[in-house]
């Protein structure tokens, strides 16, 4: 079969980008915390918390959205036939890089994705965090183009692959029945108390998942592809979901410009900056963004699916140890934290960049 | 003929890979990849190099076979 170039892959991703613009404006507007339609880090961390893994009472609420993102990709890959299980490509190193990924996500107060959002809301703290990105992304590149690789995965039995799925169904269901032991932030508790109803949060997950999944939308591969390839492609994707959230922020008047007194943010631009630098780099060590990787593990990638329980348990530890920002700033442990995060991502970068490809 | 095997590998090792085998500058190159996401990005990046791409599926696999 003759391949030729897809005339539709722009206006669909394009399309799907405005999409997503305007349902993450939407759930703000049907209640999550401000400038966080969506956040990964933010969700997977109050989930970490709602489940009992750090106890930082601000911060704890099962987040639908992710549910629904990791099932909306999972039904339109069954659908499409590229549900696929694989997995063992150095499981334990994304995992450990995961988790120093959400450390910087911590850092700055938002992943890539809330980053954009904050951006659109006129955060203009997010713009240090984009020079971070930015930042990070390129030394990401600069080990990819030593040859950096963590090994190719290799075909798994469908249940490995459907457990993660699975998994995120059980937690929908402890949500839903909210029993004793699963933790919510009281109300005017902080950002956990802030939530759309299930239903609304669940819907817009499974249809994000089900448009990252088709277009294949990741926030750090776009920049990434660019600087690699000239390949523009991902990047109108993650400028379409800023162009379009800025829009729906100033129609709703949710369009606040400045540094200060922004929501759930702080001023320290360098902090912002390195937090993102060391999230950016660690994505670009991993393949992807952290949606990127809850839309992996809904396609069956057990890889995706370790890093995502990486991402958590980076978030017990940053609340445990004190390492999370707040919108007071970051702390000292925080800023020890990230400074080590840069240290082991080079020294998995390098050990991982040695081995000539055997290719 | 050269051949890349890229299965298996993290975005975007397989677009990597492929980019490092066409700067020796042959006629025609195989690669193998084993998910959608793979196949497009090679096949787009091959295109726009100048390379016509055909695609075979073997079992779960893809066949990229690029010619100039």
């Amino acid at each position: 079969m003759k391949e030729t170039l897809s005339k539709k892959e722009t206006p669909m991703i394009i399309g799907a980008g405005i999409i997503i613009g305007i349902i993450a404006v939407a759930l703000v507007y049907f209640g999550n915390p401000a400038n966080m339609g969506f956040c990964i880090a933010c969700f997977l961390r109050d989930t970490t918390g709602a489940l009992g893994f750090h106890s930082a009472a601000a911060v704890q609420y099962i987040r639908p959205e992710i549910v629904g993102l990791v099932l909306g990709s999972c039904i339109l890959a069954l659908a499409t036939r590229e549900f696929k299980p694989r997995g063992g490509s150095a499981p334990v190193t994304r995992f450990v890089i995961g988790m120093f990924v959400m450390i910087g996500c911590l850092m700055f107060l938002g992943c890539p994705f809330r980053m954009i959002l904050r951006l659109a809301g006129g955060d203009f703290n997010a713009i240090f965090g984009l020079i971070g990105f930015i930042v990070g992304i390129l030394a990401g590149v600069f080990f990819l183009k030593k040859g950096y690789t963590l090994k190719r995965s290799y075909k798994m039995q469908p249940i490995e692959g459907g457990i993660f799925p699975v998994v995120e169904i059980g937690i929908l269901v402890l949500l839903i029945a909210a029993p004793a032991f699963i933790h919510f932030t009281e109300a005017d508790g902080g950002p956990g108390a802030k939530h759309a109803a299930i239903a609304i949060s669940l819907i817009a997950g499974l249809l994000v998942g089900a448009l990252a999944q088709r277009t294949r939308l990741c926030m750090v591969g776009g920049i990434r592809d660019v600087v690699l390839f000239g390949e523009w492609k991902l990047l109108l994707g993650f400028v379409a979901i800023l162009v379009s959230a800025l829009i729906g922020n100033m129609i709703l008047g949710y369009f606040n410009p400045g540094f200060a007194g922004q929501p759930i943010a702080h001023t320290d631009g360098l902090w912002n900056a390195l937090g993102m630098a060391l999230a950016g780099f660690g994505c670009v060590l991993l393949g992807g963004c952290p949606l990127r990787q809850l839309v992996l593990a809904g396609e069956g990638n057990t890889d995706s699916a370790i890093t995502v329980f990486g991402l958590m348990a980076g978030a017990a530890v940053a609340h445990n140890f004190g390492l999370a920002s707040s919108g007071e700033g970051p702390t000292a442990n925080g800023k020890i934290a990230v400074v080590i995060g840069f240290v082991v991502l080079i020294v998995i970068a390098t050990v991982n960049s040695m081995r000539k490809s055997e290719a | 003929m050269k051949t890349i095997d890229a299965r298996g590998l993290s975005c975007p090792e397989p677009v990597i890979r492929t980019k490092n085998a066409l700067a020796s500058g042959e006629k025609a190159y195989t690669i193998m990849v084993d998910n959608v996401t793979a196949k497009e990005n090679v096949s787009r990046f091959a295109i726009h190099q100048g390379y016509q791409v055909s695609v075979k599926e073997d079992g779960e696999d893809f066949v990229l076979t690029l010619e100039k």
